[in-house]
């Protein structure tokens, strides 16, 4: 066991693989070089694997998605980064066209096994284009995984997972966690799978689901409410997508009392399809309606503090909602 | 017109291009007919192109080159190996269609077996997927090149530019071609490039552009010699773009005569490049008009040969839907 | 030798008819596959159409520059061997193309669908399933509001469920008749007085109250021995009548209730001497016609139409009331309502129902209403939600009178009459405010008769 935060989680996940296996490389715009990286996800892995096998791209986001999947195509395991899940736009054709479509249209005979890593979320005063969530973009295009851990344990296990994952799997990280959470990861070779949610807290009278950010809130209002009596079962989504349906399921029958968070606008977000899910399998087991906390339904959160804080989900917005629901 | 002497083939090869050339007519037109009689659903063809993507197609070593074709491609893919009943399985949409096993429309070319990759609709997302493929050859040491092509509507996309910039930046083993026909559906080339020349945007990104005619074979031919000599010596990429022209209307869903004058069409197919190359075949001393008129009967019997067997291959069933949409 | 039919073919994305410009073959013409037959064209492309068979033309079967379907045979060709379409088809009834209809919304099926879907569920009462015990917040909560223990409750859902509109359609004292529609009529005659001996009885109006009906979504499919009966142009016009009133207007409810002691003593004491005088019934629902004219004209926002951003108020009060025969629903008017007296309105009333029955009923005796008044009391209804009779503003359902204790002034209890009056309102023009003022209106002229109001 090693203490690590999520970002060396990540960085020493991918520097496995790339050991393990020649086929992985990894590019994007900064990634190369001493620099390794805005956040520096990639720091040291030039000088380890060379220039050729983590590398700079132009600013052409459309190139590094298309640049993946054409290495992907012919046996490689391809990391794109995009530097901000917000640049990602650019490259949405060639990732939903073509790395999302591969397998599919060919049935199986090409396919593009490939990452595409982004940081995503706010609270690093990133205003609109480099806080966003841009998840929804790409939720519910079967062929593509979205997934995203929560924790440095499962950053590490997850992002081996998805390089090693035959699909093109979105992999995000939350910004935010980058260097806030610190944690014993495992030094071994292990693997977190990317299609299983995971319940991160036991409790019987409410469940909490949630990913990413927005999920730490969820922990640490469910320690101070355990101390009101209020036990809230907390899940990490972990896979965005496909849904791990049957865990999620599991655990809003478990309580009937379901809250959905998310640091995405409230409508149209990916906690919507969750709330869909859990009414069509859990009517009679619920004991209360599916409630929400997640963003405003504006644009984007603002440069300036107050306007950030206000879009912000934090840990009293998701407190009150969980004492509200538990009080039902 | 350049001799077909000078191109360095043998006359063995050079009646075997012809035929590949009739072929490739001949077996459009039958994409047609079945369109028209109501057995398939739509055709694309690349009628008047036969000529340059022969000449094309024959400077690459198809079983180690990979082909990351446009719709237009349906003669330099049976250069590269498809054979007519593959073809027609795609119109079919017949489970054993090897470009998508009947999931993507037809003359969405591909084959494994073949190193042609699949391509999407979109247009030129599979430019950034050939610099993918050609940036793995480099990783590898390896000699083998990718050529990519597109249409002269279709390379304006953004994706192009970002593929041709990044290729230029790493000296990629890639090909580009634009077949410039004039048309993008009904819009003329004025409409969608100002440049004198398509090829002159190579410059722009640092590699060498060539205009060829595309009916001139022995033209053609020499200059992708050149360009993937150049390319497997590491030397890099290459923009050459073919005039050829487009005899048809741009789909079977399109009636060119609202745009185009019967004068217009009256040129066409005067200048039709597979009279021209019959003329010159006759002129130089390759091959008899007899010759020519006992090769077209053999490829008639062939064409209808291959489009009762593949008619008579199995369709996909429907619970085939729900295959590959993730690796299994 | 065979015969068989060349259809018009597919000719792009989107194209659904087409036309033969040329014939580039004559009947009796020899053509092998892939020759060119003809030329054809449609709103996207002008093509030759190739022959897919080898054989002899035997017959153009179209006009030449006529639209016709994709599909649709336009030549015969005689081809060696093989079944002919002709002779193949020959069991199916010969019919123009044009008219096969492509799709049927209402199939027969020949077995029995998994799924049971709506009707022909009443055969025999089922058996309580797994579902009965599961009970949706929607179903809790009505059968706490109306006081019904969910145990009694027959469900019709999956496994035996009970469902919202079972909740809803439940009466417990006489549920054993629940299963007769809410808007059939008994065939001959007025309806006689039930148990409680104060039915309003004739000439017995009546509309479907209840739920809404459902635009088709998914087509339903009959099952196995059900009868497919395609609906009267009557009941279409209906339907479509109602799916424009629920489609179109935002409705809003309000019910209240009304003593009518005086009115069922003021009918008892004189219906004999008005039969006899009049040669007619006196029934309970011409003294609420005459109620409800009077508060018209107080409230004259109540006797209005939404008009695409206007608001219409008429100036007359014509009284839309609605009659159903055996099958359908009519909704004859009594025009200019405030100009009759109480046996004026008992005559009127009369004819319109009359008329309706005995199908003799005049079109200008269907236009112009301007309010409705619904007996569904007649049913038994004790509570409805009527759809209002476009393009009008509100509908009252004028509910049974029943017995009940009521509390005194003096603290006590009497019996009294009691009445519910449902107004379904067009919110876009009327609000709460509105509605009660109406009803309050309604159940101050009602008490107001006594048994010396004069009838005429």
């Amino acid at each position: 066991m090693a203490e690590m935060t999520y970002l060396e989680a990540i960085n020493k996940g991918i520097e496995e693989e790339m050991a393990r296996d020649e086929k992985v490389v990894i590019f994007g715009e900064d990634v190369g070089g001493v620099k390794g990286g805005v956040f520096g996800v990639t720091k040291g892995l030039a000088q380890k694997f060379g220039d050729d096998r983590c590398f700079n791209t132009p600013l052409t986001e459309g190139e590094i998605a298309g640049l993946a999947t054409g290495l992907g195509l012919v046996g490689y395991r391809p990391i794109g980064e995009f530097q901000f899940a917000d640049y990602m736009l650019p490259a949405v054709n060639q990732i939903l066209s073509e790395a999302g479509r591969m397998r599919y249209r060919t049935k199986g005979d090409w396919t593009a096994p490939v990452v595409f890593r982004a940081p995503y979320g706010g609270g690093v005063r990133g205003g609109f284009y480099h806080s966003q969530s841009t998840e929804k973009i790409f939720f519910g295009q079967p062929g593509l995984r979205i997934v995203t851990p929560s924790n440095p344990r499962d950053a590490k296990g997850m992002i081996k997972a998805a390089i090693r994952s035959d699909d093109p799997v979105i992999f995000y990280e939350h910004k935010r966690l980058y260097r806030l959470l610190k944690a014993d990861v495992p030094e071994d070779d292990y693997i977190v799978p990317i299609d299983k949610a995971k319940v991160v807290r036991e409790g019987s009278d409410i469940t909490v689901i949630g990913y990413g950010m927005v999920l730490q809130h969820a922990m640490n209002a469910a320690e101070k409410l355990a101390k009101e009596g209020i036990e809230a079962e907390v899940v990490d989504v972990r896979s965005i997508y496909p849904l791990d349906k049957e865990t999620l399921v599991e655990a809003a029958k478990k309580t009937g009392k379901v809250l959905l968070v998310t640091e995405d606008n409230k409508e149209g977000s990916v906690m919507g399809e969750i709330a869909a899910i859990i009414s069509e399998e859990a009517l009679f087991d619920l004991d209360a309606p599916i409630q929400r906390v997640a963003g405003p339904d504006v644009p984007a959160m603002g440069y300036a503090l107050p306007l950030e804080r206000e879009f912000l989900v934090n840990e009293e917005k998701v407190m009150d909602a969980m004492r509200e629901l538990a009080e039902f | 017109m350049k001799k077909l002497k000078s191109s360095g083939l043998s006359k063995e090869e050079i009646i075997q291009a012809y035929q590949a050339i009739l072929r490739g007519r001949r077996l459009d037109e039958r994409l047609w007919q079945l369109t028209r009689i109501g057995k398939t659903s739509f055709n694309i063809s690349g009628q008047g192109a036969e000529v340059a993507q022969v000449a094309m197609a024959l400077a690459f070593e198809p079983e180690k080159d990979y082909f990351l074709p446009y719709y237009r491609d349906m003669t330099a893919c049976l250069v590269w190996g498809m054979t007519p009943k593959d073809i027609i399985l795609g119109s079919f949409g017949k489970e054993d269609d090897p470009s998508s096993h009947g999931r993507q429309m037809p003359n969405h070319y591909g084959s494994k077996e073949h190193n042609i990759v699949s391509h999407s609709s979109t247009v030129s997302t599979q430019m950034p997927l050939a610099t993918g493929v050609a940036y793995a050859a480099q990783l590898e040491n390896k000699d083998y090149v990718a050529l990519t092509t597109t249409g002269e509507g279709s390379a304006n996309q953004g994706e192009v530019q970002e593929a041709m910039n990044f290729a230029g930046v790493k000296k990629l083993p890639v090909i580009f071609v634009v077949e410039n026909n004039d048309y993008a559906i009904s819009v003329g080339s004025k409409e969608q490039y100002a440049n004198k020349k398509m090829s002159e945007r190579a410059a722009g990104y640092g590699f060498s552009g060539e205009t060829v005619d595309g009916s001139d074979f022995t033209e053609t031919y020499l200059a992708f010699v050149k360009a993937v000599k150049d390319a497997r010596a590491g030397k890099g990429p290459a923009l050459i773009e073919m005039m050829v022209s487009r005899l048809t209307s741009h789909s079977a869903d399109d009636d060119h005569t609202i745009y185009r004058s019967k004068e217009e069409l009256d040129t066409l197919k005067e200048k039709d490049p597979l009279l021209a190359f019959e003329k010159q075949l006759i002129d130089e001393g390759y091959m008899t008009k007899e010759e020519m008129q006992a090769m077209d009967k053999e490829l008639k019997a062939e064409i209808n040969k291959a489009t009762d067997d593949a008619e008579a291959m199995l369709d996909p069933t429907p619970e085939s839907l729900y295959e590959q949409v993730y690796a299994e | 030798m065979s015969i068989k039919n060349v259809e018009m073919p597919n000719l792009g994305e989107s194209v659904t008819e087409a036309s033969v410009t040329m014939w580039l073959v004559n009947p009796g013409d020899k053509v092998s596959r892939y020759d060119p037959l003809m030329e054809v064209v449609s709103d996207k492309v002008t093509t030759e159409v190739p022959s897919d068979m080898d054989g002899v033309v035997k017959e153009l079967l179209i006009e030449l520059d006529t639209d016709v379907p994709i599909g649709t045979p336009v030549m015969t060709i005689e081809v060696e061997g093989g079944a002919s379409e002709e002779e193949s088809k020959s069991e199916e009834p010969k019919e123009e193309p044009k008219e096969e209809p492509k799709e049927e919304p209402i199939t027969a099926a020949p077995e029995p669908a998994e799924k049971p879907t709506i009707s022909a569920k009443a055969e025999a009462p089922k058996a309580k399933g797994a579902g009965a015990a599961r009970y949706s917040p929607a179903v809790m909560r009505l059968a706490q509001e109306k006081n019904i223990d969910l145990t009694e409750v027959e469900g019709t859902g999956k496994d035996g469920r009970i469902t919202r509109k079972d909740i809803m359609n439940y009466e417990p004292a006489k549920h054993v008749e629940k299963e007769m529609p809410v808007a059939v009529e008994p065939k001959e005659g007025p309806t006689k007085v039930s148990a409680e001996g104060k039915h309003v009885d004739e000439p017995t109006p009546s509309a479907p109250a209840s739920s809404k009906p459902k635009p088709s979504g998914e087509p339903i499919q009959a099952q196995h021995r059900d009868e497919v009966v395609p609906a009267t142009g009557i009941r279409k016009a209906i339907a479509k009548k109602m799916v424009q009133s629920t489609t179109e207007i935002p409705h809003a409810w309000v019910m209240v209730e009304a003593d009518v002691t005086n009115i069922v003593k003021l009918r008892n004491q004189t219906k004999e001497t008005f039969k006899t005088q009049e040669g007619i019934s006196l029934s309970y629902f011409p003294f609420f016609v005459k109620a409800v004219v009077q508060a018209l004209k107080k409230n004259p926002k109540m006797n209005t139409s939404w008009d695409n951003g206007n608001i219409i108020y008429h100036k007359d009060i014509n009284l839309s009331i609605a009659v159903t025969t055996e099958d359908n629903l009519f909704v004859p008017v009594i025009h200019n309502a405030d100009r009759y007296s109480l046996a004026g309105l008992a005559k009127e009333i009369n004819r319109l129902a009359s008329d309706v029955r005995s199908g003799h009923l005049k079109s200008e005796d269907m236009q112009g209403g301007t309010f409705t008044v619904n007996n569904t009391g007649t049913l038994g209804s004790v509570q409805s939600m009527g759809i209002i009779n476009h393009p009008q503003a509100a509908i009252l359902q004028v509910e049974s009178i029943n017995k009940r204790l009521v509390p005194t002034e003096d603290g006590g209890f009497k019996t009294a009459d009691m009445i519910n009056l449902c107004l379904s309102i067009d919110h876009r023009i009327l609000d709460g405010m509105q509605a009660g003022n109406f009803l309050k209106d309604v159940k101050e002229n009602l008490k107001r008769f006594s048994t010396d109001s004069d009838l005429y």
